[in-house]
C-alpha cells in the first residue's frame, strides 16, 4: 500500500491521459472499444480517488497527504510538486465522479457529427487536466494543468457544439487565454520577488513577509484576472452563456460541474493563502462583484427564453455566492464556498444533463415550446423539478448548504474588512436567493407544468434510457446525502481551510 | 633558424563536424556524378546519413567538454557552438527528410540539391563558433549563397524567380551593410576578434559615434537575417515562392543562424555598449511580434500564414536581448537572456518544421496552399489534422505542448530584469501571445469544424520519409512541453565559454 500512495496522485492525474493516447491507435470504426477504454479508464481513476479517499488521514486534513515531489525543471526551480489536502479532496473526487457519468451519458448520446472516438479522447484530456489543477502544488505545474483544459473545451465546443459553436470556442478560448497570460505574469512575479520558489506552500510561508504591499496588490490583480475570467465573476462573464448554450451537454456539464471551480479553488488554494494584504484590499471588490454577479446572474435568467442558456446565467449567479464566501476571508465563509463549489457542480450538472435529455427529444430548448415533460416524461420531469430545488438552495437537499452559510458569512467577514460592507452584501444576497427561486420555478413550470404545446402534444417522447439512469442516479443520491449529513463535507474541509487561513493570523 | 611563418596547430578534433560535412558533400558530388537519373535516389540518402554522421563528432566532443579555441580565438568551439552545431544538423536532417519525395517527384536536380542544402548547413555550423568578424562574415555567406539558389530551385514558376531575386537583392544589401558596419568596428577598435573588440569598447573612451554607427550597422544587416520589422519584407515572397522544404529550412535554421551571429556579437563584442544596442532591440522586437502578427491576422496562404508568423516568433526571440543588459548578475545575466533565446530557437525548430511537414503533405492531396482548402481535413486525414493542431497550438504556446515553455523563458527573462521598460515589453508579449492564437485557432477551425470545400475525401498518402520527419517533430514538440528540461538544459549550458 505504501508504494500505492506515492503513486496515487500520478495515477489520478496520468491514467485518462495514458488511456487517451492508446485510443489513439485504435481505428474509428470501432465505437465499442472505444467506450470501453473511456468507461474503463475513469472507472479506474475513480476507483484511485476511492483509494485516496479511504486512506486518506481525516484527523490530518489540513496537512498535505500523498505527496509527491521530484525534480521537474531544474532551470527554473520548478518541481512536480503533488498532493491533496481537505480543499482539493473533495474536488478531486468530484471531478473523477463526474467524468465516470459523463462517459456513461455518452453511451448514445453522441451529438453530431457523431465521432465518438475523438469526443472520449477530449473527455479523457480534460479529466486529466482538471485532476491535475486540483493536486498540484507548484505554480507552473499548476499553469500547465489549468491551460490543458482549454484546447479539449476548445474542439468539443467547436465541433460538437450547436449553431453558434464557432463563436463561442474561439471567444472561450481567448477570453481564458488572456487571463491567463495575466496569470503566468503574476506566478513569475511571485517567484522573483518571493523568493526563487515556485512551490506553493513555501510561497505561503515566505511571500507574505518578502513582498511589499504595494506589489502584492498588483500581483493579486494579475491573480484576479486569470482567476475571476474562469469562475467566471461579473463582468468577465460573456463568454460562459455562449459557450454553455453552444457545448454539448457533456461540455456542459463537465464546464458547469468542474470547470468553472478551477478559477475558485485558484483563490483558495494560490492568491488568498500567498498574498494576504492584498487579498484583505481586493476583498470588497470581489465581494461587490460577487453580489452583482449574483443579482444579474438572477435578472439574466428572468430574460432568457432557452432553457440551457438560463441555467448558465444561474451559474453566475451561484458562482457569485461561492464568491462573496470566499471574499469574507472567514473560516466559515471559505468552507461555505467549497460546499458551494461541490454542489453547484453536482445540482448545475444535473440541470446540464437534463436539458441536454429535453434537446435530445424535444429538439429544442425554447421555454415557450416546451411545456407538459411531467405527463409525456414523467420521471424525467420530477428530476428537473428535484434539481430546481436543489438549485434554489432548499434546505434538505446540498444547494441550501453551499448558499446560506455564504450569505451568514458575511454577516461577520474577517477583522479588517467593513461589517457595514458586507452586511450590505448579505441583504442583496439574501434578495438574489428570492430571485433564484423565481427564475427556477418559473424554469420548472414553463418546461414541465401544463400540457404539451401541440407542436409535441403526439410526438412519442420517450421517458429515461439506461445510460441516463446510471449517468443520473448517483448524482442525485449525491445532492440528498449531501444535503441531509453536510458534515460529511465541512468536517473535511474545515481543516484544510484553517490552515489556508492561517497567514491571516488573528483573523482566520 | 626561427622561420617567418608558423602554421597553426589545428585542432582537428574540434573540426570533426566541418571536416565530416565536408566529406559528405565531396561523396554527394561523386554520386551524382557517377549514377545514372535512376540512382538520384541515393543523393537524398547519402546526405541523411552524413548529417547523423556528423553529429557524431558534435557529441564526442560534448563528451570530452572542455572549451577550444584556435586560431586565435577567431574559432571557438564551446558548449554554446556544440548545442546549436547540434540544431542545425537535426534541423538539417529533419529538411532532408521532407525534402526527399518532394524534390524526387518534382523535375530537379537532386544532387545539386542536397549539395547546395548541406553547404549551407557547413556555413551555420561555422556560425556556431566564428567569435572573428571575418570568420562570421565567411560563414554568413556560406550559408546564404546556397539558400538564394535554393529558394529560386523552381526555376520554371514565376513566384520562384521573385523569390530567389528579392532574397538575394536584400541578402546583399544586407551583407554590404553589415560589412561597412564591420568595417567601421574594426576601425576604431583595430581588431576583428570579437573578445577584443569587447574588450577595447568596455573601456568608455570608444563611445565615438563611429562605434555607434557600426553597431546599429551590423545589427541592421542581421536583422535581415532573422526578418526582424521593418527588414522582414522579402520573407512572405520568399517563403511562398521557395520550394516548401527550403521555407521550412529557412525559417528555421537560416534564422537560427542570424540569432546565432547576433548573440555573438553583441554579447560578447558590443557588450559594453548595451546604451545602443538595448534600445534598439526593445524596438524591433516590439515591432516585430506585432506587426508580424497583425500581418499574419489577414492572410489565406498557409504558407504565408506561417511567414508572417515565423516572423512573430523572431519578435519573442529578440526580446530577451532588448533586456539582457538589464538582468542583474545573480539572475545570470546575459547568459540568462543567451539561455532564453537558445531554449526558444530549440523549441521552435521542433514545432515549426513539423507545421511546414504538414503542410508538404496536405498538399499532396489539395496541391494547394490556401488555408480554405483544409476545410475538412480532419474528416478525410485525422492524424494530420491533429498533428497541424499540435504543431499549431504549441506556436501558439498553448501547454502541454512545447511552446508554452520557449514563450515562459522569454517572460522569465524580461521578469528577470525588472526594469520598467522590460515589464512593458512582456505586457507586448502577453497582448501578442493573445492575438496569435486568433491565427492558429482559425486554422484549427478549418481543419476541424468546416466541411471539405470541394468534397473530395480521398485518403492522403504520406510518404515514409515525410512520416517519419512528422513524428520526430511531434515527439518532440510534445517532449517539450511535458519535459521542459530536456530543451532548458540544452539552452542552459549553451553558454560562451569565454563569459564567466
Amino acid at each position: 500500500m505504501e508504494s500505492l500512495d506515492d503513486s496515487a496522485l500520478s495515477l489520478a492525474v496520468f491514467v485518462p491521459l495514458v488511456v487517451a493516447a492508446a485510443m489513439l491507435l485504435v481505428p474509428r470504426e470501432n465505437e465499442t472499444a472505444h467506450k470501453l477504454m473511456a468507461l474503463g479508464a475513469t472507472l479506474a481513476t475513480f476507483a484511485v480517488g476511492m483509494l485516496i479517499l479511504a486512506r486518506f488521514d481525516y484527523g490530518a486534513s489540513d496537512q498535505l497527504q500523498f505527496r509527491v515531489d521530484a525534480p521537474w525543471i531544474d532551470v527554473i526551480n520548478s518541481r512536480y510538486l503533488l498532493g491533496v489536502d481537505g480543499i482539493s479532496l473533495p474536488l478531486l473526487v468530484l471531478s473523477m465522479f463526474v467524468c465516470v457519468l459523463v462517459v456513461v451519458y455518452s453511451w448514445n448520446h453522441f451529438p453530431e457529427p457523431h465521432n465518438p472516438k475523438a469526443f472520449l479522447i477530449l473527455i479523457l484530456v480534460l479529466e486529466t487536466g482538471m485532476n491535475g489543477t486540483f493536486v498540484a502544488q507548484d505554480l507552473i505545474l499548476f499553469f500547465v494543468f489549468f491551460e490543458v483544459v482549454l484546447l479539449p473545451m476548445y474542439f468539443m465546443i467547436g465541433v460538437w457544439g450547436g449553431e453558434q459553436r464557432q463563436y463561442a470556442a474561439i471567444k472561450f478560448f481567448l477570453f481564458t487565454l488572456f487571463g491567463s497570460a495575466l496569470m503566468i505574469l503574476s506566478f513569475l512575479a511571485l517567484y522573483f520577488s518571493g523568493g526563487q520558489t515556485f512551490s506553493i506552500q513555501e510561497l505561503v510561508a515566505v511571500a507574505a513577509d518578502n513582498i511589499p504591499r504595494s506589489t502584492q496588490l498588483i500581483i493579486f490583480g494579475g491573480l484576479f484576472m486569470g482567476f475571476a475570467i474562469k469562475v467566471p465573476m461579473f463582468p468577465f462573464h460573456t463568454w460562459l452563456p455562449d459557450a454553455h448554450t453552444q457545448a454539448p451537454t457533456q461540455g456542459s456539464v463537465i464546464l458547469a460541474a468542474i470547470l468553472l471551480k478551477l478559477g475558485t479553488y485558484g483563490f483558495i488554494r494560490i492568491a488568498i493563502p500567498i498574498l494576504p494584504e492584498a487579498a484583505m484590499a481586493w476583498a470588497p471588490v470581489i465581494g461587490g462583484l460577487a453580489v452583482v454577479g449574483i443579482i444579474y446572474g438572477a435578472l439574466g435568467c428572468l430574460a432568457q427564453s432557452d432553457m440551457k442558456r438560463l441555467i448558465a446565467f444561474s451559474s453566475v449567479a451561484h458562482m457569485g455566492f461561492v464568491m462573496l464566501g470566499i471574499a469574507t476571508l472567514t473560516d466559515f465563509g471559505i468552507n461555505a464556498a467549497v460546499f458551494g463549489m461541490v454542489a453547484h457542480g453536482l445540482i448545475t450538472g444535473m440541470l446540464f444533463f437534463v436539458a441536454g435529455s429535453v434537446k435530445d427529444r424535444f429538439h429544442t430548448l425554447e421555454l415557450s415550446r416546451l411545456g407538459g415533460l411531467l405527463l409525456q416524461a414523467p420521471r424525467m420531469g420530477w428530476i428537473l423539478g428535484f434539481c430546481a430545488m436543489a438549485s434554489l438552495g432548499l434546505p434538505g437537499l446540498a444547494g441550501f448548504w453551499g448558499e446560506f452559510p455564504a450569505i451568514l458569512a458575511a454577516y461577520s467577514p474577517a477583522e479588517g474588512l467593513s461589517e457595514a460592507l458586507f452586511r450590505t452584501y448579505m441583504v442583496i444576497a439574501a434578495l438574489g436567493t428570492v430571485l433564484a427561486a423565481g427564475y427556477l420555478l418559473w424554469m420548472l413550470q414553463r418546461a414541465a407544468f401544463g400540457t404539451p404545446k401541440p407542436e409535441f402534444a403526439e410526438a412519442p417522447i420517450a421517458d429515461m434510457h439506461w445510460p441516463e439512469y446510471v449517468a443520473w442516479v448517483p448524482m442525485l443520491v449525491l445532492i440528498l446525502v449531501l444535503g441531509i449529513f453536510p458534515g460529511l463535507l465541512f468536517g473535511l474541509t474545515d481543516g484544510a481551510v484553517g490552515n489556508a487561513l492561517s497567514s491571516f493570523g488573528a483573523g482566520g | 633558424m626561427e622561420t617567418l611563418f608558423r602554421s597553426p596547430s589545428v585542432d582537428f578534433h574540434a573540426f570533426a563536424p566541418e571536416i565530416v560535412l565536408v566529406l559528405v558533400l565531396v561523396v554527394l558530388l561523386f554520386v551524382d556524378l557517377v549514377f545514372e537519373e535512376r540512382g538520384r535516389w541515393a543523393t537524398s540518402t547519402v546526405a541523411g546519413i552524413g548529417l547523423l554522421a556528423s553529429l557524431v563528432p558534435v557529441l564526442t566532443l560534448a563528451v570530452a567538454g572542455g572549451d577550444r579555441s584556435l586560431f586565435d580565438g577567431a574559432y571557438v568551439v564551446d558548449d554554446f557552438a556544440l548545442v546549436l552545431k547540434g540544431l542545425f544538423l537535426v534541423a538539417g536532417y529533419v529538411t532532408v527528410l521532407i525534402s526527399t519525395d518532394y524534390v524526387a517527384e518534382g523535375d530537379y536536380y537532386e544532387g545539386e540539391y542536397y549539395f547546395l542544402l548541406l553547404s549551407s548547413l557547413l556555413g551555420m555550423t561555422v556560425m556556431a563558433s566564428a567569435r572573428d568578424l571575418i570568420s562570421i562574415f565567411v560563414a554568413l555567406e556560406l550559408l546564404s549563397i546556397p539558400a538564394y539558389l535554393l529558394a529560386g530551385w523552381r526555376k520554371r514558376d514565376l513566384r520562384g524567380n521573385e523569390a530567389s531575386l528579392k532574397y538575394y537583392l536584400l541578402g546583399v544589401f544586407a551583407s554590404a551593410v553589415m560589412l561597412y558596419g564591420m568595417s567601421l568596428v574594426f576601425g576604431v577598435t583595430g581588431s576583428t576578434v570579437l573578445s577584443e573588440i569587447g574588450d577595447a569598447l568596455a573601456g568608455g573612451s570608444s563611445t565615438v559615434p563611429v562605434v555607434t554607427v557600426g553597431i546599429v550597422f551590423v545589427v541592421v544587416g542581421f536583422g535581415f537575417k532573422v526578418s526582424a520589422v521593418p527588414f522582414h519584407t522579402w520573407a512572405p515572397d520568399t517563403y511562398q515562392g521557395a520550394p516548401t522544404p527550403i521555407t521550412a529550412f529557412l525559417s528555421v535554421a537560416s534564422k537560427a543562424a542570424g540569432f546565432v551571429a547576433l548573440l555573438q556579437l553583441v554579447f560578447i563584442a558590443f557588450l559594453g555598449q548595451d546604451d545602443v544596442w538595448a534600445p534598439l532591440f526593445w524596438v524591433l522586437a516590439a515591432l516585430t511580434m506585432t506587426v508580424g502578427n497583425l500581418i499574419a491576422l489577414r492572410q489565406t496562404n498557409i504558407v504565408r500564414l506561417l511567414a508572417y508568423s515565423s516572423v512573430a516568433q523572431a519578435g519573442f526571440m529578440l526580446a530577451p536581448l532588448a533586456v539582457a543588459a538589464s538582468i542583474p548578475a545573480e539572475r545570470g545575466g546575459i547568459a540568462n537572456a543567451t539561455e532564453a533565446v537558445v531554449t526558444y530557437l530549440i523549441i521552435y525548430a521542433a514545432m515549426n518544421l513539423g507545421a511546414f511537414a504538414v503542410v508538404m503533405a496536405v498538399a499532396r492531396k489539395t496541391r494547394s496552399g490556401e488555408i480554405g482548402s483544409y476545410g475538412g481535413l480532419f474528416d478525410y486525414a485525422p492524424g494530420l489534422a491533429v498533428l497541424m493542431a499540435v504543431f499549431l497550438f504549441a506556436l501558439a504556446g498553448i501547454p502541454p505542448l512545447g511552446g508554452w515553455y520557449a514563450k515562459f523563458v522569454v517572460f522569465k527573462s524580461l521578469l528577470d530584469a525588472g526594469t520598467g521598460a522590460a515589464v512593458a515589453l512582456a505586457v507586448v508579449a502577453a497582448v501578442n501571445s493573445v492575438i496569435a492564437l486568433f491565427y492558429y485557432a482559425s486554422v484549427a477551425r478549418q481543419m476541424f469544424m468546416d466541411p471539405v470545400p470541394d468534397g473530395d475525401t480521398t485518403r492522403v498518402q504520406v510518404p515514409a520519409a515525410l512520416t517519419a520527419s512528422l513524428a520526430l517533430c511531434a515527439v518532440a514538440t510534445v517532449a517539450f512541453g511535458f519535459f521542459p528540461n530536456l530543451a532548458a538544459r540544452l539552452g542552459d549550458v549553451a553558454l560562451f565559454g569565454a563569459l564567466p
